[in-house]
């Protein structure tokens, strides 16, 4: 009788011993010392994911708080609560937590908890940059509200343009401290996206060929390739050019010295555009994933799907210049972009119409996450529709910099990354807690984020048309905005009352959810198959991909892998293409030296910002890590 | 049926309500460019509402509870349904994805046609040029001409006459700024270092608001202008005033008024033409009187609104680059009344 992995009583490989004996050798191989300093020696994904996702939560709330501080100060006109430096500032900080401490993480933190699980390994391909690259978006994150707390809080927009955030209008350390929070978290970005796609190429389960990898890695595979594109774009921006000029003197983009403004744009851009999809693209795969699980048939159009993620990847870096049409660009090149602008919508439309013919043909169970995914597509939808307007120049020197544009980029924003994020809350929390979300809660919780969410943004489409600007921190009475920015702060606060019952639900759930075992919804891929939560070493023998949904497949064709040592961190290495096992790789074993490695990066990035040499330290510092990191072991030693 | 298509036309009224009926609003032009503009924009409003009702429609029928199951398929155990349900399934795709392109194709010819309408004006025999230099916070107006005798500069409004194109040359004396005056054109960023160029043209009289769109520091918020669209008579009338050194103060109190402007540090700032003070880094006062608002559309221009900024600008519009001057308070009413007769 072949193995399955359906038959954890059984014993698989008798040379393992007992299945007991096997679980605690493996459970030794894959465990970190314990207490407060073991902490800081994990390199599991499950664990640097789960820490990713619950930073990023955190940065959420704070973005969140940011948003209703804004809110308040909007409600009508001539509001003086918060006073021009403040607002400056918190809507500075609410667009870079957003962008750099929340979206973004939290998709490379749900990317690095649920591929290997997806994929049938392990553990990512490099364990200890995983660990380093949280520890570096930590200390950015910490880096940028220790500004924010001590009145030195970036105050010239997440984009930051020059000159105005140039040493002669920004002067003191408000603008440097955004400068190099980009730096921390685009190096966290790159590691993350480095793993991920060694990992989805290199790591999947026997016999998972490139056809039958679930689509959400194929999302995340995608999203770290353009990671790798767009991530050195804005170092380039902001520490290199903006940087250096501040603290170095250099003229990039003084346009007193003969640098160019605008040449900041185009990088910055560059890098700009792609992001919304580098947050967007794992969405996609949230949506399919439970869109799959929920109508119980895999998804309708698996190439097309697959197609139009590589088209979204190639093509959303070619659009960046639609967000400087007001620049006074030629015509010929203004043309060539809206005609790219205006393709996004063909790739997102094949992929609205393939769920749309999954529903129709599937049978549909309506679950919480499955709220959240028509809810995504009712706003991504209205989204993605008004994108299709600001890709038109004309209607776009209108509304550019208006709350039309705020009101557009929530809706592709919340509607296309958030509403499809808290549906993988729901869809994966049983997962990672081991017990299901309370329905009932969940479906309030979903009513009052959509009714909120509509009510607070909807309005905003108005207000651009009406002529209210972007970035302002107050308005006159006679320009008749007060209604419609009164309802927005409505909005904004049921929005904050849905967040609570989320919360409410989270820790409710955690407590007293009903119990869910391997595979709650009875869906198809891999992540099922290992317990909830999962151990360190996710499968006690790795699966073997029987098609598209290993779990959907019959019981007899669910193989498992033997023949793994489980006495160290082994993973298996298999081909591009087919899967086919290629060895055993061991990957190193728990460290503190990424921890330390980046603290000590982190100080000599903090330095920076105050003296230029501290670059020199840095350098060293950073070796003192590395060395430590990468202290060569003799080869029986790895993995232990 | 006829109920239906009022409800239909109704719609955009509704919305057009919400909008209308404003000094700046992109959705009440008051030229062509903006009247193009906003056509274009009624177009993409239409045939991408239709898009989205035929979407959502879509999605809520595949969830109706009459639709679930009709294809009988048993797909709690298959988990995919029959080669003929995808094979409708696919052609209906197809059929949609083709129809997207098609729309786009539509959305993108037409766009690119208005964008060539606007970029440019038909007839610019007597057409006119001004320059506009953005400031942290404020706007300086230069109103250019061949002849040197007609040159002449003023701040934070811009007056046109009526049917005749007008030349926004955009520069910027410090950070990016974007001029918008939504009623009349789209926006046209002014950045150091370069020159940008936009034409408006007004068909009817009005004032339009303006504001700055990029966002430039501080005082982002308090940096607006007025475009007041005038006949041609009137304009030429506004010109030719503006084009006047300031009137002399004609009474004690302006008189007194005027040397108290003189004594203090506000002539290292601003110009009034027709006595010493020739500053040029503040906005040009010599017909200060006759303008609508002061500070860049902060305060409607009134006699007690610019004692109170004068005494203390940083309160009304933190931030900015006006000093604080300490102006005695038996000085402050016949300065304001000095600057009051500037008309």
């Amino acid at each position: 009788m072949t193995p399955t992995i359906d038959t954890p009583d059984e014993i698989i490989d008798p040379r393992h011993g007992t299945n007991e004996q096997h679980r605690n050798r493996l459970l030794a191989a894959w465990s970190r010392p314990g207490g407060f300093f073991g902490w800081f020696t994990a390199t599991t994904h499950t664990a640097i994911g789960m820490r990713y996702i619950v930073t990023a939560f955190i940065f959420l709330l704070a973005g969140g708080i940011e948003a209703l501080l804004m809110r308040t100060q909007l409600a009508f006109s001539n509001n003086t609560f918060l006073g021009p430096d403040k607002y400056n500032q918190i809507f500075t900080t609410h667009g870079t937590t957003m962008m750099f401490l929340f979206a973004v993480p939290m998709m490379e933190g749900m990317g690095i908890y649920l591929v290997p699980l997806m994929l049938g390994t392990r553990n990512v391909a490099f364990p200890r940059l995983n660990a380093f690259g949280y520890y570096l978006y930590l200390f950015g994150g910490l880096l940028l509200y220790a500004g924010l707390f001590t009145n030195t809080g970036p105050d010239v927009g997440w984009f930051a343009y020059t000159p105005l955030s140039g040493p002669q209008y920004s002067p003191g350390k408000r603008v440097d401290i955004w400068a190099q929070m980009i730096t921390f978290t685009e190096i966290s970005a790159l590691c993350v996206a480095t793993e991920i796609f060694v990992t989805v190429l290199k790591q999947r389960a026997p016999r998972m060929s490139l056809n039958r990898i679930p689509m959400f890695c194929w999302a995340m595979f995608i999203q770290s390739v353009m990671v790798t594109f767009a991530m050195p774009a804005v170092m380039i921006a902001s520490t290199l050019m903006l940087l250096l000029d501040r603290t170095a003197a250099t003229h990039f983009v003084n346009p007193a010295e003969g640098g160019d403004p605008l040449l900041y744009q185009h990088v910055f851009w560059f890098f700009g555009h792609p992001e919304v999809y580098i947050i967007f693209i794992p969405a996609l795969g949230f949506v399919t994933s439970i869109v799959e699980a929920h109508t119980r048939r895999g998804i309708f159009g698996y190439p097309a799907m697959v197609l139009s993620l590589v088209g979204t990847g190639f093509v959303g870096f070619g659009l960046w210049v639609h967000h400087m049409f007001a620049t006074g660009l030629p015509q010929l090149g203004q043309a060539f972009f809206t005609a790219a602008s205006m393709m996004i919508a063909v790739v997102s439309g094949v992929q609205i119409f393939c769920w749309l013919a999954t529903i129709w043909s599937g049978r549909v169970r309506l679950h919480t996450a499955m709220y959240f995914v028509l809810g995504f597509i009712f706003i991504f939808v209205l989204g993605g529709l008004t994108g299709v307007m600001l890709a038109s120049v004309p209607l776009d020197l209108q509304v550019h910099d208006t709350f039309f544009i705020v009101a557009h980029f929530h809706y592709v924003l919340i509607g296309g990354a958030l509403f499809p994020l808290f549906g993988a809350f729901y869809y994966w929390y049983p997962k990672m807690t081991g017990r299901l979300m309370n329905e009932t809660l969940g479906k309030i919780n979903f009513w009052i984020l959509f009714i909120g969410f509509n009510l607070t943004f909807f309005p905003m489409h108005i207000l651009g048309l009406k002529g209210m600007t972007r970035r302002i921190y107050t308005y006159p009475s006679e320009m008749g905005w007060d209604t419609a920015n009164g309802l927005a702060t409505l909005g904004a606060y049921i929005i904050a009352v849905g967040g609570i019952v989320f919360l409410a639900n989270v820790f409710m759930s955690k407590k007293t959810g009903q119990i869910a075992g391997r595979n709650p919804w009875e869906a198809g891929t891999l992540e099922w198959a290992a317990d909830s939560p999962p151990d360190p070493y996710n499968f006690e023998y790795l699966p073997v991909a029987a098609g598209r949904y290993t779990m959907w497949a019959a019981p007899e064709d669910r193989a498992v892998v033997t023949g793994m040592r489980d006495d160290r961190r082994e993973v298996l290495v298999t081909s591009v293409m087919d899967a086919e096992p290629q060895h055993r790789y061991v990957l190193p074993t728990w460290s503190a030296w990424p921890f330390i490695s980046a603290l000590l990066i982190g100080i000599g990035f903090v330095g920076t910002v105050f003296r230029f040499w501290w670059y020199f330290p840095t350098a060293v510092l950073a070796g003192i890590g590395l060395i430590g990191w990468f202290w060569p072991r003799r080869p029986w030693e790895l993995g232990r | 049926m006829n109920a239906i298509k009022q409800a239909l036309l109704a719609l955009p009224s509704i919305f057009l309500l919400a909008c209308a009926g404003h000094q700046q609003s992109a959705v009440d032009a008051a030229g062509p460019q903006a009247g193009r503009i906003e056509s274009l924009w009624w177009f993409f409003f239409w045939v991408l509402l239709g898009v989205f009702v035929i979407v959502i429609t879509t999605l809520l029928v595949s969830l109706s509870r009459g639709h679930r199951g009709i294809e009988q398929e048993p797909l709690e155990q298959t988990h995919q349904p029959s080669e003929a349900t995808e094979q409708r399934l696919t052609r209906s795709v197809s059929v949609a994805t083709a129809v997207t392109i098609v729309i786009l194709f539509v959305l993108l010819i037409v766009s690119i046609g208005t964008g060539k309408e606007i970029s440019d004006l038909g007839g610019k025999q007597n057409a006119m040029i001004v320059e506009v230099t953005g400031n942290q916070w404020w706007w300086n107006i230069r109103y250019v001409s061949n002849n040197a005798s007609q040159i002449f500069t003023t701040a934070n409004e811009i007056h046109i006459p009526v049917g005749r194109p007008v030349m926004i040359r955009g520069m910027s004396q410090d950070v990016i700024h974007s001029f918008w005056v939504p009623n009349l054109h789209g926006k046209r960023d002014l950045i150091p270092s370069r020159v940008t160029t936009e034409w408006i043209e007004a068909d009817r009289p009005g004032r339009f608001r303006g504001q700055c769109a990029e966002f430039c520091g501080m005082q982002h918020a308090h940096m607006a202008l007025w475009v007041v669209a005038e006949p041609e008579p009137q304009f030429e009338a506004w010109r030719n005033a503006q084009l006047q050194p300031a009137p002399a103060p004609s009474d004690p109190d302006t008189q007194h008024g005027r040397q108290v402007f003189l004594n203090n540090a506000c002539v290292f700032c601003h110009t009034i033409r027709g006595t010493t003070a020739g500053g040029s880094v503040a906005p040009d006062l010599t017909h200060i009187g006759s303008r609508i608002s002061i500070a860049a559309g902060t305060l409607p221009n009134t006699k007690g609104n610019l004692a109170g900024w004068i005494a203390d600008p940083q309160r009304i519009k933190p931030g900015n680059h006006m000093a604080v001057l300490p102006i005695p308070s038996e000085d402050l009413q016949p300065l304001a009344d000095y600057l009051e007769s500037l008309k």
